[in-house]
């Protein structure tokens, strides 16, 4: 008889994973607060941080339930523009520091976001495929029509029209968005891992199928749309406090296929490979600044090769799961069959 | 008399997005692709017709056989390059594939002509028509002719030639067309050649009424249009048309709309897209379209 | 496929190695920074102001530069875009940079402007018109006059010198440039008792001004106040005089290039204040013709603000280097903010000086484009 399969208890893979995302934050930041990480390098990594959080939001409604919403830059926009707006109203009323004012300021944008999400969700959930994509892509041209222009309606000084909101503090900073962005990845991977992930995979995977065993489908649709415009919202937020300005001709239909085209290179419905796209795409269009006016051309170069080569994007749907690995190894005499491997 | 004049306005600017839906209307249809590359054909034909009429200085009769035959010629060699070798491959990198394309074309238009706009002057200069008080611009008769006829022409071939039964088949079922021994990439192609060739006949009406070509002008134009197409009732021809001039006219009377001292014309966009979000949850498949029942 | 991907990695890699590592410089040489959109939608601003710049720039580099020292341009594309503006913006500090020519459209500036405070790095835009963006710190200057003067200035011009008694406005909503000069327009109207019958907005990237010109004629306004970039301008003329207006039509400065953007016959009874223009005058030949040999084609006003700004910085970077200061210390951006403010330059838009404020004190001039192509009217 062989021996049992060895697994490693769920308190202990939490905590290893805990110690690591703790050792990851201490050494970076330490390294910033050394001065061997230029502050322009630290304002990148925030960057990839926000990005990051847009990247796996949009992921939950694209990679798990299987539509294609072209706005989710209007969520950012929503989210970011509410959570700026409130912190610097109620930093002035309650005459605190508007960095501490972050967790209900980022709480506030996310819940507005998402209340969008909700009123746009309903009617446009019903849609399928493109159709939904173009309601969404709707919706959030009507939003950069509206935070530039309301001003105008409201007679006085809201947004900041066309010059944008200004004169936000710059509350970001590579810890607090990196913890976020643990927290927000944490939370859609357990949601994922629950009942009600489950139920999302269903309704992606066959739609019919899920019904006939008793989903709820509207619901479920609209609970993750709604799950995705909140994170959307907070990293909106993030984002407002790391460039100290909204600007509504951001949050244009580019936007939203930029952060599309993060989650297709990593492959739909890849955690892993929302992180890695969110981050290399930041990184190479940095580092590609240097060849200005060619930066572009060769940007959609890169594009068109990747998806020829990899249509699937990156990592198809494979995630990392730092326990497989684990287990893997402590269980290295045991048949290659029997082990538990992440693909499919 | 104003409202004569903005009725006029609203055919004029309708025409152009007419032209341009019909084009992404033909892609959608037959390989459901969101060709967002679609617009910016539309800007390379306004650079053939600046390049050949100001640069070369050869006339406006080449400029405007030189821009269609290029675009059409552009069409099929993004189709070929591009959009073919993706075939099999999910929609959303299909999708992936075409913004970049449209990138490319972009950007590559800023690195040849500069970033700064061309202008160039009137393709056909016939006086205005004057009735009474009423001038009515002699383009924008011109260019809803050339709409109306071109998707006229559309509907013959789409409706009573061998080559439109093959392009209808291999909409409904590429697989079984294949098997009735259509030659799936050749209508494919074939279709992208007509789609590209109405961007080529849209471009030099645009050309012609805003006598402007600039590397970005394809990227809203294409939107505008798409959103027409999809009003209408996207894979359909005379939804493309209606959708195109729905959209002119609902742009042309919000901007004429007044309250106060202040014109409604910011919140032209935003009321398109508003109106566009009220049509798809009333009528899902837009004016034109017709539900394709999900089979089990 | 593999290995292509570890190819594309590689060579991203090696472009992002060679991105860190050009920054290096000589020892003989000053950095300065320049910031401007070079790719996506207004990228046709950004060249503008940078080859004018860059022109500067050459031409003191080729007279020996500053007491025997180089001046290093780095250049950084923020594609029009806030964030790129500010993550270029300290890219720029990294590379050590002395001083900043940029930015070029109002946001993106706004937000490098902000960010500039704690650095006190000494910045020069070339063509933000926006009021606010100097009223963040001392370090911020513009090269160009802001909107509440030039909006005023042709409301005024158009009262007293051409008598006009109804007006109209036509400008982009998306941009704060056409805002703060409307607003500044619609108010001075007001003072001076000219009615305004109109105020029509249109978005970014619109191409269509017919239906809000053929609104303009009906109310019959005697001058239509157009105050966008010249591409948007050349298109709204056209398409006024194709409808039928054959009244005033009035611009701010970025209209110098308007005479390009439609035909000759449409530009009568059009005038528009700047502080430059392509007229024949002895310093602007010069700077055209020094122009033209580098770019082959005309300059505008950015381009020559561009110009105006690169001189604006480089007369504070003087005044620090001959004060013998360490580059980078803080003192020496203190000298170079010092050198800008109290200096006076003869720039190719005029006499630029600053008394207290980054705006400067420079004079304005109206240009009239009645015969085809701008011809200098008056100064006002």
């Amino acid at each position: 008889m062989r021996d049992k399969y060895k697994r490693i208890p769920v308190p202990v893979r939490y905590l290893i994973n805990a110690v690591l995302c703790a050792l990851f934050l201490v050494i970076v930041q330490s390294l910033i607060s050394g001065g061997a990480i230029s502050r322009y390098q630290s304002g990148i990594l925030a960057q990839i941080g926000v990005y990051i959080i847009m990247a796996v939001s949009l992921n939950i409604a694209t990679g798990y339930l299987g539509q294609l919403p072209l706005g989710h830059a209007g969520f950012m926009s929503i989210g970011g523009y509410s959570c700026a707006i409130f912190m610097m109203r109620l930093s002035d009323k309650l005459g605190v520091e508007t960095a501490d004012l972050l967790v209900p300021g980022l709480i506030f944008g996310g819940c507005v976001a998402a209340l969008f999400g909700l009123i746009i969700g309903i009617p446009a959930l019903r849609l399928k495929g493109d159709y939904l994509a173009i309601v969404t892509l709707g919706f959030a041209e009507i939003i950069r029509v509206f935070m530039l222009n309301i001003d105008s309606l409201l007679g006085f000084k809201f947004t900041g029209g066309a010059g944008g909101l200004t004169g936000i503090p710059r509350y970001s900073n590579f810890l607090n968005v990196f913890i976020t962005v643990i927290l927000v990845c944490f939370f859609i991977h357990t949601m994922m891992k629950s009942r009600h992930g489950r139920a999302i995979l269903a309704i992606r995977d066959n739609e019919i199928a899920a019904e006939a065993s008793g989903v709820n489908v509207s619901y479920y649709k609209t609970l993750a749309f709604v799950i995705s415009a909140f994170f959307a919202g907070i990293g909106g937020g993030l984002h407002a406090g790391n460039i100290g300005v909204m600007d509504p001709t951001k949050f244009g239909f580019m936007e939203s296929i930029e952060i599309l085209v993060m989650v297709v290179l990593g492959g739909m419905g890849s955690m892993l490979g929302s992180i890695s796209a969110a981050t290399v795409i930041t990184i190479v269009n940095q580092a590609l600044t240097s060849l200005s006016e060619y930066r572009m051309v060769i940007y959609a170069l890169l594009l068109i090769v990747v998806m020829m080569f990899r249509p699937k994007g990156l990592f198809g749907t494979y995630d990392f799961s730092l326990n497989h690995v684990m287990e893997r190894l402590l269980n290295r005499d045991f048949p290659k069959r029997m082990n538990r491997g992440a693909k499919k | 008399m104003i409202f004569f004049q903005q009725l006029l306005n609203g055919l004029q600017l309708g025409s152009i997005y007419a032209l341009v839906a019909l084009g992404y209307t033909m892609v959608y249809g037959i390989i459901l692709l969101l060709n967002f590359a679609h617009g910016d054909i539309i800007m390379v034909g306004a650079y053939v017709s600046w390049a050949v009429m100001t640069r070369l200085q050869l006339g406006p009769v080449t400029a405007v056989f030189a821009s269609i035959l290029l675009c059409t010629l552009l069409g099929v060699i993004i189709e070929k390059v591009a959009y073919a070798p993706l075939r099999s491959a999910p929609r959303l990198s299909l999708l992936i594939t075409a913004i970049g394309v449209s990138y490319f074309l972009e950007n590559g238009a800023q690195l040849i002509f500069g970033a700064d706009g061309k202008n160039m002057t009137a393709i056909f200069s016939i006086p205005n028509l004057t009735i009474g008080s009423l001038t009515l611009s002699s383009t924008a008769l011109v260019t809803l002719a050339v709409t109306i006829l071109a998707m006229m022409g559309l509907l013959v071939l789409v409706h009573k030639t061998k080559m439109g039964k093959a392009m209808r088949a291999v909409s409904e079922d590429m697989g079984a067309a294949q098997l009735m021994g259509i030659s799936v990439n050749a209508t494919i192609s074939f279709t992208f050649a007509i789609g590209s060739l109405l961007a080529g006949i849209g471009s030099v009406l645009y050309s012609n009424i805003y006598q402007m070509a600039t590397p970005t002008m394809g990227s809203m134009l294409g939107l505008k249009a798409f959103v027409a197409a999809v009003l209408g009732g996207i894979g359909s021809i005379p939804g493309a048309m209606i959708g195109g001039f729905a959209v002119g006219f609902i742009e042309i009377f919000v901007s004429a709309i007044k309250i106060g001292q202040q014109s409604l014309s910011v919140w032209r966009d935003a009321v398109v897209f508003a109106i566009l979000i009220i049509v798809l949850v009333v009528k899902p498949t837009g004016i034109m379209g017709h539900k394709v029942r999900e089979k089990v | 496929m593999k290995k292509l991907f570890a190819l594309l990695l590689a060579v991203t890699m090696a472009l992002a190695i060679t991105a860190c590592s050009s920054s290096g410089g000589s020892e003989d040489s000053i950095k300065i920074g320049l910031l401007a959109p070079l790719t996506g939608e207004v990228a046709q601003y950004g060249l503008s102001v940078s080859s004018g710049a860059e022109l500067y720039i050459k031409e003191i580099n080729e007279a020996g530069g500053i007491n025997g020292k180089t001046i290093e341009v780095i250049k950084y594309d923020e594609q029009g875009d806030a964030t790129e503006a500010v993550n270029n913006y300290y890219r720029l500090v990294d590379d050590g940079v002395v001083g900043i020519i940029g930015d070029v459209t109002s946001a993106p500036t706004v937000a490098v402007a902000q960010a500039s405070v704690e650095d006190n790095m000494p910045m020069v835009t070339a063509s933000a018109t926006d009021p606010s963006v100097i009223s963040y710190g001392s370090n911020f200057f513009q090269a160009c006059l802001n909107e509440p003067y030039q909006g005023t200035t042709m409301a005024s011009f158009a009262a007293n010198e051409l008598g006009v008694t109804s007006a109209a406005t036509i400008y982009n909503t998306g941009d704060d440039y056409s805002i703060g000069c409307n607003d500044a327009f619609v108010e001075q109207c007001g003072e001076l008792g000219v009615q305004v019958l109109a105020q029509e907005g249109y978005a970014d990237g619109d191409v269509d001004f017919n239906a809000q010109l053929t609104s303009i004629i009906a109310s019959g306004a005697q001058a239509i106040f157009c105050p966008n970039y010249y591409q948007d301008d050349g298109m709204i003329v056209t398409q006024a005089r194709t409808l039928g207006f054959t009244g005033y039509i009035l611009g701010v400065d970025g209209w110098t290039n308007t005479h390009e953007y439609t035909d000759p016959e449409n530009l009568y009874d059009c005038y528009f204040c700047t502080s430059f223009a392509i007229i024949d005058d002895e310093k602007i030949n010069e700077f055209a013709e020094a122009y033209r040999a580098e770019n082959d084609k005309d300059p505008g006003n950015f381009e020559a603000l561009g110009y105006d700004a690169a001189m604006v910085l480089i007369n504070g970077i003087k005044a620090a280097e001959d004060a013998g200061l360490e580059a980078g210390s803080d003192e020496y951006k203190q000298a170079v903010i010092d050198g800008i403010a109290n200096g006076v330059v003869e720039g190719v838009t005029g006499e630029i000086s600053y008394d207290g404020t980054g705006a400067p004190t420079k004079s304005i001039m109206i240009v009239s484009l009645d015969s085809g192509s701008p011809e200098f009217y008056m100064n006002y």
